[in-house]
């Protein structure tokens, strides 16, 4: 059964794929695009198989705070919204980060500013790598273009953030969200026992435990010399993950005369949009980051080499065109096209962008 | 073999449910599927519609402007999807309710009076099963046998008893197309 094929949607895939991994704690807050996960999660009733806690808290903030408290305890431990919500999370997701605390944060990203609309979109690109919160830190951002993604992801986010002892984030749109495709779902893993909790995680606060002290688990630190330190320390486990989880896939790009670089829902569209202009002769590539922090500059400068222009497609105005272009560093023109508020453009939009900016 | 299909209609008509078991058919023949519906207020009575992609190879782009096969349950939707059906394709509609009909002559249209049929069915909710068996017998993409194992699937247990009355619905929608 474990390597059954099924049929659901990305949102249901998280659901599926967080029991499935033994994860102990589950604490969300419903908003579409992303409910399908606390509602599946509600279904699946996981309390009763792995004894994995899932609860919807009275908002976000509370959440997310449970996750902080949740995460501190060793636990693996999740939440997940859309970006309003991921919004109200902010504050905890710097003191997760600050406190270096492991945990899995999903947004299946929603038209914004503000309330916003309920339609896909990627404009929380900029929240999710470059802080959102307040502090310099920075969080694993993983970006799925496929339901099977939306699961692997899980498994994926949760290794890495206990590897780095840092939050991960899984940055989806509400298409990869809604869409339902075919998925394996990883086997079941037994949820940690608290004696493998306290091997894996010594600075777990879970009691003395024959350690002969308690583990306290803050972000203040009012001695300024002591939290520069933590600052550099901080800083040495992001320029480790930088060296060693950059992650991408190319497509057509040994012969590419122009590149795409897109991300999520929209590199697929662009994949579409790339197979139609090559039927007509014309040679573009995709770049597709699959990590969006770290992002894949060696890559991306690599790659630029090699083209005579860029395009990034985004669901937002604008935003990882920043990364690309420092990556490029003016080595060739790098354009943007995008659509914004909900709007998902179609293969045929990408291909008239891309005519449009190269006169091709 | 790759088919690209749009389904649309007023939220409630079963316009998703249709692409769902469509999709499911698609699993069950081992096809590559993609399934992504209108998530927005339509399924509270607005126009819903729904894209599914049915191929023998990995499917890129679930978001597609142009489509092989549109399926339009009302005026709107046939008035949305009309024009983005590629030359040669296929229009399956309803013809209750519309007022304008489709003028394309460079594609295949195809009129399936399902509301009556489902009313001679004794069961109004047969009417997207009755549209589903028209699809199949213009387009066959998928095994009949396939849609009723992928059912089974889909279906509770609780439900499997309206199986045969799904079936009816299917081969009668075969039957006027």
């Amino acid at each position: 059964m474990e390597d059954e094929i099924k049929l659901m949607k990305g949102n249901e895939a998280i659901a599926h794929a967080a029991i499935r991994y033994g994860v102990d704690g589950y604490f969300g807050y419903p908003i579409t695009p992303q409910s399908e996960v606390l509602e599946t999660l509600a279904e699946l009733k996981p309390w009763e198989t792995t004894g994995m806690v899932v609860l919807q808290a009275e908002s976000e903030v509370a959440a997310i705070n449970m996750v902080y408290g949740g995460a501190a305890t060793g636990k693996a431990v999740m939440t997940s919204s859309s970006s309003p919500g991921v919004s109200l999370k902010q504050e905890g997701i710097s003191y997760l980060a600050a406190s270096e605390l492991p945990a899995l944060i999903v947004n299946v990203m929603r038209g914004g500013p503000g309330l916003g609309t309920i339609q896909p979109s990627q404009s929380d690109y900029f929240q999710a790598t470059k802080g959102g919160g307040h502090g310099d830190y920075h969080l694993i951002v993983l970006a799925p273009s496929t339901v099977q993604e939306m699961a692997d992801f899980v498994a994926l986010g949760f290794d890495l953030a206990f590897k780095y002892r840092n939050p991960a984030m899984i940055l989806a749109d509400g298409v990869v969200g809604q869409m339902m495709e075919k998925v394996v779902l990883p086997p079941q893993r037994p949820r940690r026992t608290e004696e493998e909790i306290r091997s894996q995680c010594p600075w777990a606060a879970c009691g003395k435990g024959g350690r002969g002290h308690r583990n306290v688990v803050t972000s203040l630190e009012l001695d300024s010399a002591k939290m520069e330190e933590n600052n550099l320390r901080f800083q040495r486990t992001y320029r480790e993950i930088e060296q060693n989880e950059v992650r991408f896939q190319e497509y057509f790009t040994d012969d590419a005369e122009y590149l795409i670089v897109a991300f999520g829902s929209v590199a697929r569209i662009c994949l579409k949009a790339i197979e139609d202009a090559r039927e007509k002769g014309l040679k573009i590539g995709l770049l597709r980051p699959i990590t969006l922090w770290p992002f894949p500059t060696a890559e991306v400068a690599r790659l630029a080499k090699n083209v005579k222009g860029i395009l990034t497609v985004e669901l937002n105005a604008g935003q990882m065109i920043e990364d690309v272009r420092l990556a490029v560093d003016g080595a060739v023109p790098v354009h943007h096209f995008g659509r914004m508020g909900g709007i998902v453009p179609n293969p045929n939009e990408v291909l008239e962008a891309l005519s449009a900016h190269f006169n091709i | 073999m790759k088919e690209e299909i749009v389904i649309a209609g007023f939220g409630g008509q079963g316009v998703l449910s249709m692409g769902k078991i469509l999709a499911y058919a698609g699993l069950m023949d081992k096809l590559e599927v993609t399934w992504m519906p209108s998530y927005g207020p339509e399924q509270r009575g607005g126009t819903a519609n729904v894209t599914v992609i049915l191929s023998d190879k990995p499917i890129s782009s679930p978001v597609l402007d142009t489509f092989d096969t549109a399926v339009v349950l009302n005026q709107q939707s046939l008035d949305k999807f009309q024009s983005k059906v590629k030359p040669g394709g296929t229009l399956i509609y309803d013809p209750s309710g519309i007022h304008h009909l489709p003028t394309r002559t460079d594609i295949k249209i195809v009129p399936v009076d399902a509301m009556t049929a489902a009313i001679e069915l004794n069961n109004s909710k047969t009417y997207n099963m009755i549209l589903l068996g028209a699809l199949l017998k213009t387009r066959p993409v998928v095994e009949i046998d396939a849609v009723l194992r992928g059912l089974k699937k889909t279906l509770p247990e609780r439900h499997h008893h309206l199986i045969p009355l799904n079936e009816q619905a299917l081969r009668k929608g075969m039957e006027m197309a």
